[in-house]
């Protein structure tokens, strides 16, 4: 109990991080028209795969002769990615067509 | 130094991905905003690569280039139809990704580190429902899965003994390290069980919701490696995941309780039953609708799903402007859940040039449709289901719906008298000013087109 408590204490930044952010993530979102609710889930499910970062960092330190560790860090890496540009390129699809829409609209 | 840059580069990345969502939540800047958070991935990434003591490069730039080719290639590929589907299937890598980083890290964990430990074992956890939960909602929409009744009771007991045995892993002093495993695996069963009995025209919530848990576990691996971008950026995903969640089930005018816990299925035997009476279809036939569309001023599209499958939405643009040029006003009703996502049909009807602002939304398209002669339901079932108003017995009693039957006339282009994605009988089928066309969307509306330019 007192280890989960201190770590709590030393996490205080995250935690700050975790509450505000969760606001932020609510105000800039809120206003969203229902035409964009599609594009915008895949463009956050998109930003989601910032676990890239995290299996970026597992894979470089993992151990070169422990061939589990890279192997489910080489996975990890592998999969995040194609959360991460699959998500950004579907969005990117999706949204062209917005584009081409405004585009027939003002003649 | 070094480290210095780096975490400056993270706080840029942050500030990039806040602006770019802000920017996607409006249509005239959304591609912006795309690429704007795409930036700050690619700054995130590259960040990391600096991280000190660093290893491995060559393996994982392999890595990159495999899931940057196939990522690339799936996201093309796919059909518009599709593009649920494909969210799902990312959400669930992301999720995957995560399961696995806590996984490795589990291996290089000290004893008795509780505080770090229960994050790791909260990413493993969360990350693992994410995955398997996400791939049986592409399955469901693909139609791959069924619906399979799960006892509510034996999948909560799941989740309870996926975190009790994490909580014996971290505690216990000699915790057998592949015990982890199991915990991969009873998660991944209670993905399984979660998303499993979920009817599936709530299937929109149920993805909105995973990718909100997706969020939260990036952040959650954020905590573990007190990184700001992964914290900030997961917690902004769980945030806009989550209040999508809400929107949609507010549109549906269901409690997110209801439809995880009560699934559509368990209600339908009384809904059945409760259409009485007159149970007549009168049929209508292409040139009697076209003669219909011609002759009325004003003429409303209700579509659904089935003008997705149908891949009809081009068609339905040529018939719009092929009643324009006879001074039919067309415009199209768009229900918030109809199709498989939130905006489904928006995206779809844009992809054929159809103009924003005939996309009417509910609440603005149901005044309106007292004085509509025709209202043309295309592969929409549940979203017109009048028995949302009526009949208190109806599983969907009480959702909002696009009320068509206050219409002049009413035609729907069915396949034939099957019940809609929710599994219920559908009255307004029944009702005197319906009149059904049967047949394939595409095949129905490239006649009608034919028809209407020959008038």
């Amino acid at each position: 109990m007192e280890n989960l408590l201190s770590y709590l204490g030393e996490s205080q930044d995250a935690i700050y991080i975790f509450i505000l952010a969760t606001f932020v993530g609510i105000e800039v979102i809120a206003k969203v028209p229902t035409v964009l609710h599609t594009p915008l889930m895949s463009g956050s499910n998109a930003l989601s795969g910032v676990v890239i970062v995290g299996s970026v960092i597992v894979l470089g330190k993992a151990d070169p002769t422990n061939y589990m560790t890279l192997a489910l860090g080489f996975l990890a890496v592998l999969l995040a990615t194609l959360n991460v540009v699959g998500g950004f390129a579907v969005t990117h699809r999706m949204l062209g067509m917005f584009k081409k829409r405004d585009n027939t609209r003002k003649p | 130094m070094i480290v210095n840059i780096i975490s400056l580069c993270y706080l840029v990345a942050v500030v990039l991905f806040i602006v770019g969502i802000r920017w996607m939540a409006h249509p005239d800047t959304a591609r912006k905003g795309n690429l704007t958070a795409l930036w700050g991935m690619v700054l995130a990434i590259a960040a990391a690569f600096f991280t000190p003591g660093l290893e491995n490069i060559v393996l994982i730039l392999v890595a990159m280039v495999i899931g940057t080719a196939v990522g690339l290639w799936m996201a093309q590929s796919v059909q518009m139809t599709a593009m649920p589907q494909m969210v799902s299937f990312f959400n669930g890598m992301g999720g995957a990704s995560a399961a696995l980083i806590g996984l490795v890290e589990y291996g290089g964990l000290p004893g008795h580190e509780i505080g770090r430990g229960s994050v790791l074992m909260a990413s493993v956890i969360l990350g693992s429902v994410s995955f398997s939960g996400s791939l049986v909602a592409m399955g469901k929409l693909q139609g791959v899965l069924k619906d399979i009744r799960v006892n509510k009771v034996l999948g909560f007991m799941l989740l309870l003994s996926a975190i009790a045995l994490a909580g014996y892993v971290l505690t216990a002093d000699a915790a057998h390290p592949a015990l982890v495993y199991a915990v991969v695996l009873i998660s991944l069963l209670y993905g399984l069980a979660f998303v499993y009995p979920i009817g599936g025209a709530d299937m929109p919530v149920v993805i909105s919701l995973l990718n909100a848990l997706t969020g939260v576990t990036a952040a959650t691996t954020g905590v573990l490696y007190d990184n700001k971008v992964m914290l900030m950026g997961g917690i902004l995903v769980g945030s806009a995941g989550l209040l999508l969640t809400l929107l949609m089930a507010k549109a549906m005018n269901r409690s997110v309780l209801d439809i995880l816990f009560k699934s559509f299925g368990s209600a339908s035997g009384a809904a059945a039953t409760g259409v009485a009476g007159d149970q007549t279809v009168r049929e209508i036939n292409q040139y009697d609708t076209a003669i219909l569309l011609s002759y009325a001023k004003k003429v409303v599209v209700v579509p659904g799903y089935g003008l997705a499958v149908a891949q009809a939405q081009h068609i339905v643009h040529d018939l719009e402007k092929a009643l324009a040029e006879k001074g039919v006003e067309l415009i199209y009703g768009i229900h918030p859940v109809a199709g498989r996502m939130p905006g489904h049909m928006n995206v779809l009807l844009a992809e054929s040039d159809v103009s924003y602002d005939l996309l009417v939304e509910m609440d603005n398209v149901n005044p309106q449709l007292p004085s509509t002669d025709v209202v043309m339901v295309i592969g929409a079932n549940d979203v017109v289901n009048p028995a949302a108003n009526d009949d208190p017995s109806s599983p969907i009693y009480g959702m909002p719906i696009i009320e068509v039957s206050k219409a002049k006339n009413v035609i729907v282009i069915k396949r034939g008298m099957s019940a809609g994605y929710a599994g219920i009988e559908n009255p307004l089928f029944f009702l005197e000013n319906t009149k059904m066309l049967f047949g394939d969307a595409k095949k129905v509306l490239t006649g009608l087109v034919a028809e209407v330019k020959n008038m």
